[in-house]
């Protein structure tokens, strides 16, 4: 007996070539435009690209020399140098790091190992975090310099309220980051520990955070790289000042990369819109290297469980 | 490799007869020295389990007996991995599970209030139906359960090749014991698996369709270990292969799942639990009968 559906196909064409006719023209043409536009769209972003790291290679080429990297600034742009934006840069990514990756880490081994998802505290702290990614960051510049004249620091501009800042920015960009990389770990391999009668606690430490930890480190390289190319919220620390000494404490006053940047490009003289393009370089080549160990950990250690 | 006597009595099935496992009735391996009532190591007493308001498996009493090998058969769905993680308590990870009855260790009850649900899982170890070793040395897979466990051995270096041994895995890979496991082949991965339960000393392994991710030689040396293994373990294994059944178990649970007519529910119940002779010989329920011999499943 011959069932209704497999009847139906009996009337059915089997020729596989398009028939032709209008309505497939006009498919093609549609599909056809369709792909032009994306081709446009992807064209325009690149060429923006391209254009903007030529121009800044053809401005700062001429400045990018030792004296960028040895010398303060100075009003005399042949004399000036980033040396202490560069080390400030350092101090801070370094204080933000410590302070971040090991807060959010924690915060997501938390949500997804210990804490109870039906409750409805944590679907809430789970919809903040989700949202505190969004924020502005001059938001959390605002929050460090209140925490800070709350804590009665008067002057602002130091590496902690820097990184203070920053580590508020990327903590929820670690916190989303870690927790995808520990759910992509196995629920068999969480139970393969606790059946040899480890507790939650070696579980975590043992084992799953070790699986995880090539997502994390890729999620936190991005992050980190973020927070070096920000200027923002350090501005509203009073971080565009004129720094003559190498950053040297977590209390030591600093100016980082980006606030550089944007202070020699306001000069009028041409000179320090070289200066600034060449210190841009720098910056992009960290960053490009930044982003670049992040994909190298992520294709050297991608896991197929 | 070592042979154990046992080994050679492990009939391979002939392709004729894979090609239709239903239709024969599996063949038995007779284990002659089994006694007519097991002596409990574990003993489950009307234990029913729930995920929620759903019933799982429903008033199941059941002995496992000491250094026997007890098999759980049955349709999909009756229950007996479910049935299977009640015995160590991995059933708690589930949020929702909850176990009524009672479950007795040695006579002690591993779910009465002071009972550690570490300390259960210390004594009887699982292996899964995907090997899931972890991503370390070979040397430190086996080294990560007396590691947890604090267990004190006098040299680390020993009791990782004794596991090894033991688990019939020490010749393969005595000489890459720094290697990660994921460069093992499945069945070695899986024996790792066994190795790795060993290492911690445990009275009972629990395994859980332990050979369904492997090929049939591969298969055939797991169960050839199981055999060597239950001189020393109580072992329990689900499994869906009913020659596997008849080749390495001492007794044999079937189950089925029962549907409950309103709310179309299915319960895993205990239908027969006898010696393996008797369950694929003369079973005494009809519904047995049926299942092993391919008319129901």
């Amino acid at each position: 007996m011959t069932s209704t559906v497999a009847a139906a196909r009996k009337g059915a064409s089997r020729t596989l070539t398009s028939t032709g006719g209008v309505r497939s023209m006009w498919g093609k043409l549609r599909s056809l435009g369709f792909l032009v536009f994306l081709w446009i769209s992807l064209l325009v972003a690149l060429i923006t690209l391209v254009v903007l790291i030529l121009d800044t290679i053809r401005t700062g080429a001429t400045r990018l020399d030792t004296r960028l990297f040895t010398e303060y600034p100075s009003s005399r742009p042949a004399e000036a140098g980033a040396r202490p934006a560069i080390i400030g840069s350092a101090w801070v990514i370094g204080a933000t790091a410590a302070l971040a990756i090991p807060l959010g880490v924690a915060a997501a081994v938390h949500l997804e190992e210990f804490a109870n998802r039906h409750s409805k505290v944590n679907r809430y702290v789970e919809v903040l975090v989700q949202n505190l990614a969004a924020i502005p960051s001059i938001i959390y510049g605002m929050l460090a310099l209140s925490t800070l004249a709350l804590m009665g620091v008067s002057n602002k501009n130091i590496v902690i309220g820097g990184a203070l800042a920053l580590a508020l920015l990327i903590l929820p960009v670690i916190i989303i980051s870690t927790r995808e990389a520990l759910r992509a770990v196995p629920r068999e391999m969480r139970q393969g520990s606790l059946a040899l009668g480890a507790t939650d606690v070696q579980t975590v430490w043992r084992t799953t955070l070790p699986a995880a930890i090539p997502g994390i480190a890729t999620g936190t390289i991005l992050a980190l790289s973020r927070a070096l190319g920000e200027a923002a919220p350090l501005l509203l620390l009073g971080g565009l000042v004129f720094i003559s000494f190498d950053p040297n404490g977590l209390l030591s006053g600093f100016t980082t990369m980006p606030i550089q940047i944007f202070g020699w490009t306001g000069n009028p003289q041409a000179e320090f819109h070289e200066l600034a393009a060449a210190a841009s370089i720098v910056l992009l080549v960290i960053l490009l290297a930044m982003n670049g160990l992040a994909i190298a950990i992520r294709n050297r250690y991608q896991r197929r469980w | 490799m070592t042979t154990h006597p046992h080994a050679a009595a492990i009939s391979v099935p002939s392709p004729a007869r894979s090609a239709t496992p239903l239709s024969t009735r599996p063949e038995i391996r007779t284990h002659t020295e089994v006694p007519d009532v097991p002596d409990p190591v574990i003993e489950c007493e009307d234990l029913s389990v729930y995920y929620g308001d759903f019933k799982a498996v429903t008033d199941v009493s059941l002995a496992f007996g000491h250094n026997e090998i007890t098999a759980l058969i049955g349709p999909s769905g009756c229950g007996k991995s479910t049935l299977l993680r009640c015995l160590n308590r991995m059933n708690d990870l589930v949020d929702s599970a909850r176990v009524e009855g009672s479950v007795r260790y040695w006579g002690q009850d591993m779910y009465a209030p002071d009972a550690d649900a570490i300390e259960v899982r210390r004594r009887i170890g699982m292996v899964y139906q995907k090997p899931n070793p972890f991503p370390k040395s070979i040397y430190d897979n086996i080294a990560y359960g007396p590691r947890v466990t604090g267990m004190k051995v006098d040299s680390m270096d020993d009791h990782v090749e004794q596991a090894l041994r033991d688990a019939a895995l020490w010749d393969e890979v005595k000489d890459k014991l720094k290697q990660n496991a994921y460069g093992l082949s499945g069945g070695q991965q899986q024996r790792l698996c066994i190795a790795r339960t060993i290492a911690v000393s445990p009275d009972v392994i629990l395994m859980d369709e332990p050979c369904s991710a492997l090929d049939p030689v591969a298969t055939l040396r797991i169960e050839e270990l199981m055999l060597q293994l239950r001189a020393d373990y109580t072992i329990v294994i689900v499994t869906h292969n009913m020659q596997q059944a008849a080749r390495v178990a001492d007794r044999t649970a079937f189950f089925t799942a029962g549907v409950n007519e309103i709310t179309g529910d299915r319960t895993g119940v205990l239908v027969e639990y006898d010696k393996t002779s008797r369950i694929f010989g003369n079973p005494a329920n009809s519904r047995t009968e049926d299942y092993i011999s391919g008319r129901f499943g």
